[in-house]
C-alpha cells in the first residue's frame, strides 16, 4: 500500500503521458458514471481481483496512519460492501456527482501506471441543496487486463476534515 | 457543507423553551420531552452543569503525545483545549485561548513544540500553560508597557484538572470530582481495563464527522439495545447478529450515567434463526452470504465473555470494542442540534502485522462509512429533524417499563431511563 503522498515529479515523457491521460480519463468517466447512477454493485469490476481500495483523510495520510473509512483488500471485499450498501443498509436516499480533473500520469513501469487526479464529490439529499461532500485526490495504480485498465490500488485521500453525517457510497 | 441543516434550520419556538417552561411530562421516565434535544437554554445548562461540572471528560490517548513537547488539540464539552506533555513528562490540559485577547493560538491538530506562542501579539506560554513572555512588557524607551503590578503568574492559560488511567487522559473543570477509578464505578472500571489493560497502544488513525443531532442521542443509542437487530440490517441480513444472541445492557448502579452494551458472537459466522424470530425481523435473508469472511473473524484476545462491548462513559466518551476493531469516540457538543464525533482508532504496540491488517479490515464495520456506524448516524439525524419540526413533542420509552438501569432483556429502554433519572437530578429539570 502506498504510504508516501508527497509531490512526485512525473517520470514519463510528455507524449506517452498524453496518450495515457486520455485512457485514464476514459476510465474515470466510466467509473463515475457507474457510481453516479447508483450502480454500486458494478463498482468492484473496476478493480483487479486482489485490488486494494482505501478512503482516508489527508490528516491520516500525512501522519502515516493506516486506518480507512473504507478499507478493502480484494474485489470480494468490495463486492460485499457493494451488496451491503445496495441491498441491506438504511440511509436517506441521495444523488452523488463526481467531478474528476487534473489527471497526472506520474509513472509507467513494469506494466503499472501510476496516476493522480483531483475529485469533488457533490451530494444531494431529498429536498436538499447540492453540497460539496468530499474534496480530495485519487492516488491510483492501474494495470492492463486485455484492452482495459483496472485498478490495482486506489487510495482516496480527502482534504475534508469533517464529514457531514457520513459517507455512504464508494468514491 | 452543512446547508441541509440551514434549510431546515428553524426550530419552532415551542421546541426552544426557556428553562422555566421546561416541564417534564407526567409519564415521568417513560417519556422524554423534545425540548431536551432542542432547547438552547437546556443546552447551556448542560455545558455548565455536566461538561464543566463534576465529570471527567476524555481528551486524548497517551499514545498520541508520547514525547516531551508533544501536543494535540481537543475539547472539553464544546470548549477547545490543548493537551500537552511537558519536559518532566506530566500532561497538562488548558483552554486554547490566549489570556491576552482571546485568540485560539494552537492551530495544528497535533505536533511538537517547546512553547506555545500566540501569533497575534506573541505572548508565550510553557507546555504547562504558564505565561512566560510578554513582548515589550516594560514598554519602549520607558514608555508604555504593562503596569508595574502585572505578574505573569496571574495571567496563565485557564488550566483544567488532569488524570490518566492506563493510557487514557481525562480532564475536568471541577475540583471536587472523585478520582477516575471511583468515577467509573467498579463494573465499568473492570470493562475499561479489558481494552486498556495498561499495555501500549498503537494509534491507527482518525475519523471525524458532524452529526446533526443532540449529543445525548448518541448516549441513548448505545443504551438502546432494541435498535441493534432492527436498524442494523447488514448484521441481520447476513445473519451475523440476531435477537437471541447472548447479550447484556448494563447501567452503572451508582448513578446510571455510564453503560455497557455487550453481546457474544456465536462461533459459527451465520446465525440460525427460528421461524418465529424471522417474522419480527423483516430484513433477514437466508440467501445472502459474504464472499470474503475474513473481516468477521474474531480473534479472542480478551478475557471477557463478550465479543462486542460499547461502553458509554459520561459525558463524552464511547469505548468501542467491536470484536477486534478498537476505538474511542469523543462526543463534542455543538449546540442543541449538532454534535461532532471524533473517532480515534487503535491497536496494540505488540500486534503482529497480520493482526494490524485484521483490525483495519474489521474497521469497515464502524466509523462514518461503517456498516453499522453509518446507520446510527442516519437514524439520529432523522430523529433530530423529527423532533425539531413536528407539533407533537414527546418520545415514548416504555419498553420494559418499571425497570430503571440494567435489564435482563434487549427489548428494553431501562438504561435510557436510568440516564435520564440521573440527568434530571443534575439539571434540576
Amino acid at each position: 500500500m502506498k504510504t508516501d503522498y508527497s509531490f512526485q515529479p512525473a517520470r514519463i515523457n510528455a507524449t506517452r503521458a498524453q496518450q495515457l491521460r486520455a485512457e485514464v480519463e476514459a476510465f474515470h468517466n466510466e467509473y463515475c458514471a457507474v457510481l453516479d447512477t447508483n450502480n454500486v454493485e458494478l463498482w468492484p469490476n473496476f478493480f483487479t481481483e486482489d485490488g486494494l481500495y482505501r478512503i482516508t483523510s489527508r490528516e491520516n495520510a500525512d501522519l502515516g496512519l493506516l486506518v480507512g473509512l473504507v478499507y478493502a483488500e480484494g474485489r470480494n471485499m468490495m463486492h460485499d460492501r457493494a451488496v451491503a450498501i445496495g441491498r441491506t443498509q438504511m440511509f436517506a436516499p441521495r444523488h452523488t456527482l463526481h467531478l474528476v480533473s487534473n489527471i497526472r500520469i506520474v509513472d509507467e513501469a513494469n506494466g503499472v501506471i501510476e496516476a493522480e487526479a483531483n475529485f469533488l464529490l457533490v451530494q444531494t439529499l431529498i429536498e436538499g441543496p447540492s453540497t460539496v461532500h468530499l474534496a480530495g485526490k485519487y492516488y491510483d495504480r492501474f494495470v492492463r487486463e486485455g484492452d482495459r485498465l483496472l485498478l490495482k490500488e486506489r487510495q482516496v485521500i480527502h482534504d475534508t476534515e469533517i464529514l457531514a453525517t457520513d459517507l455512504v457510497y464508494p468514491v | 457543507m452543512y446547508q441541509s441543516q440551514t434549510v431546515i434550520g428553524q426550530t419552532v419556538a415551542s421546541k426552544d423553551p426557556a428553562l422555566d417552561q421546561c416541564v417534564w411530562p407526567e409519564q415521568g421516565l417513560d417519556a422524554i420531552p423534545d425540548w431536551v434535544y432542542t432547547s438552547q437554554a437546556v443546552y447551556d445548562r448542560e455545558m455548565e452543569r455536566i461538561f464543566q461540572g463534576d465529570t471527567w471528560n476524555y481528551v486524548a490517548l497517551e499514545c498520541e503525545i508520547p514525547n516531551a513537547g508533544d501536543y494535540k488539540r481537543s475539547y472539553v464539552g464544546a470548549i477547545p483545549v490543548v493537551v500537552a506533555r511537558a519536559e518532566d513528562g506530566t500532561v497538562s490540559v488548558f483552554e486554547n485561548r490566549c489570556a491576552h485577547r482571546g485568540a485560539e493560538f494552537c492551530r495544528s491538530s497535533q505536533g511538537n513544540a517547546k512553547e506555545f506562542v500566540c501569533p497575534y501579539h506573541q505572548w508565550s506560554y510553557t507546555l504547562k500553560g504558564d505565561l512566560q513572555g510578554v513582548p515589550f512588557k516594560r514598554g519602549v524607551n520607558k514608555e508604555g508597557g504593562m503596569p508595574r503590578d502585572f505578574r505573569n503568574e496571574d495571567h496563565g492559560l485557564r488550566k483544567l484538572n488532569v488524570t490518566a488511567l492506563n493510557g487514557v487522559i481525562f480532564a475536568s473543570y471541577s475540583d471536587k470530582v472523585e478520582p477516575i477509578e471511583e468515577y467509573l464505578t467498579p463494573e465499568i472500571l473492570e470493562d475499561f481495563k479489558v481494552v486498556f489493560p495498561g499495555k501500549k497502544l498503537k494509534l491507527l488513525g482518525y475519523y471525524r464527522n458532524e452529526l446533526p443531532c443532540n449529543w445525548k442521542m448518541y448516549h441513548e443509542n448505545l443504551k438502546d439495545p432494541y435498535h441493534a437487530t432492527l436498524l442494523h440490517s447488514f448484521l441481520v441480513v447476513f445473519g451475523l447478529l440476531v435477537a437471541g444472541n447472548k447479550s447484556m445492557m448494563f447501567a452503572d448502579s451508582k448513578h446510571g450515567r455510564h453503560g455497557i452494551m455487550g453481546s457474544a458472537k456465536k462461533d459459527e459466522i451465520y446465525a440460525s434463526v427460528s421461524e418465529e424470530t424471522k417474522k419480527e425481523m423483516r430484513s433477514f435473508s437466508d440467501e445472502l452470504r459474504l464472499r470474503d469472511e475474513r473481516f468477521l473473524d474474531f480473534v479472542k484476545e480478551f478475557n471477557s465473555p463478550w465479543s462486542v462491548t460499547m461502553t458509554t462513559i459520561w459525558p463524552n466518551l464511547v469505548v468501542q470494542r467491536e470484536m477486534n476493531t478498537l476505538g474511542v469516540r469523543q462526543i463534542i457538543p455543538n449546540g442543541p442540534n449538532s454534535m461532532i464525533m471524533q473517532w480515534t482508532m487503535f491497536g496494540y504496540e505488540d500486534d503482529t502485522e497480520e493482526m494490524l491488517r485484521h483490525r483495519l479490515r474489521q474497521g469497515n464495520l464502524m466509523g462514518p462509512s461503517g456498516f453499522l456506524g453509518l446507520e446510527d448516524n442516519e437514524a439520529m439525524r432523522f430523529v433530530q429533524e423529527g423532533v425539531r419540526r413536528s407539533s407533537t413533542d414527546v418520545n415514548i420509552i416504555k419498553l420494559d417499563t418499571g425497570t430503571i438501569g440494567t435489564s435482563n432483556t434487549l427489548i428494553s429502554e431501562a438504561a435510557i431511563r436510568a440516564m435520564y433519572q440521573y440527568y434530571r437530578g443534575v439539571m434540576e429539570l
